[in-house]
């Protein structure tokens, strides 16, 4: 049991890293920037010649954001190979800013019904 | 099994004591914790914009705000540039991966190598951010300007509204100036750790665990303008 608790910065260095090798770092780079192009087609050409409104775009670009958030944060910042506990730890803080988000929402939506249109 | 020698075994779950139950480094574990407030402070500001924004009618238009290439050409070229700081961003990220990648192996050559990289790449992006701001400066936007009403039309698809153009300009100037503050941080923080590889201080050390906290801190700036890319000049 001894040997298990002792466990040295180094012994986990190897067995936590092993996700990430540089050609898997490459792909995830070719995605994100795949995921960049995308979005630069939907704003320069699909939305100026009418394939796509603004509003449907609006909601492409978040999902394409959050989607890009997922690939820096899963393995740029390697989160997706560490102990399950570190990742609900963090990721349930979110549920935070979610709320806010639906806040100032709910204030915006009432400002644009009672404010003066300027 | 008696009760008694039930309570004298020794309870191995990653939550009994005895070891870090996330086998994350307590530094690496510190820096997640800043990242998330820090994520708190970006959120407050970003989500702040949006309910201004949604509580408007009418809003400055990206593709016409931001349609110039500094130096190339002043007009036509709507998000070219932005496209530019967004590829500089992503590469320097790739590149502080490769440093910690690097690290792992305990290659200080190729670390110092990608270092150099990544630092060169901060400072790209903070030269284009300058050569923007000091673009829509010269615009006639700055904290608490707008130009005149008859040139803000050129701005806007539609109505003009001067309220909605000096929420864009302070929002824009607040939020990219707290973005590019911790660009700017970022690069001093990898200078230093670029110095400690040089010196040897994570040989010595044994592992270079310090690469990869600077590296999170790096992935998170990474991280702050993918949204603030999307809010401001997308959507």
């Amino acid at each position: 049991m001894s040997e298990q608790h002792s466990h040295t910065v180094e012994a986990h260095e190897h067995d936590d890293h092993a996700g990430l090798s540089v050609s898997r770092i490459w792909q995830v780079f070719g995605i994100l920037l795949a995921i960049t192009v995308v979005e630069f087609i939907i704003a320069l050409l699909l939305i100026p010649k009418g394939f796509m409104t603004q509003k449907v775009g609006n909601y492409v670009y978040i999902v394409l954001t959050l989607l890009k958030a997922f690939y820096i944060v899963a393995y740029f910042m390697h989160l997706k190979f560490e102990k399950r506990g570190l990742q609900i730890t963090l990721g349930l803080s979110f549920i935070f800013i979610c709320y806010f988000i639906v806040l100032m929402m709910i204030e915006g939506s009432y400002l644009h019904e009672h404010m003066p249109k300027v | 099994m008696s009760s008694l020698s039930q309570l004298d075994q020794v309870k191995t779950t990653p939550w009994s004591g005895g070891r870090s139950p996330w086998s994350v480094e307590y530094g690496k574990i510190m820096m997640w914790f800043f990242l998330v407030s820090d994520a708190f402070t970006f959120s407050s500001l970003l989500i702040y914009y949006g309910a201004q924004r949604f509580s408007k009618g009418a809003w400055p238009a990206p593709d016409k705000v931001f349609q110039s290439i500094p130096g190339v050409m002043d007009h036509g070229a709507p998000l070219v540039f932005v496209g530019i700081m967004t590829f500089i961003l992503i590469m320097s990220s790739v590149t502080m991966v490769l440093a910690v990648e690097a690290g792992h192996r305990r290659s200080k050559k190729e670390v110092i190598g990608w270092m150099i990289a990544t630092i060169i790449g901060g400072f790209m992006f903070l030269g284009c951010q300058a050569i923007e701001w000091s673009h829509l400066f010269h615009e006639g936007f700055h904290w608490g300007e707008i130009p005149a009403k008859e040139e803000l039309a050129q701005f806007f698809n539609g109505p003009v509204s001067e309220v909605s153009a000096q929420q864009f300009a302070n929002l824009f100037f607040t939020i990219t100036g707290f973005h590019g503050f911790h660009v700017f941080s970022g690069v001093i923080i990898n200078i230093i750790i670029l110095c400690m590889t040089i010196n040897g201080t994570f040989e010595k050390r044994g592992h270079y665990l310090m690469v990869e906290k600077v590296g999170l801190y790096w992935h998170f700036v990474d991280l702050v303008w993918v949204f603030v890319f999307t809010f401001f000049y997308l959507v």
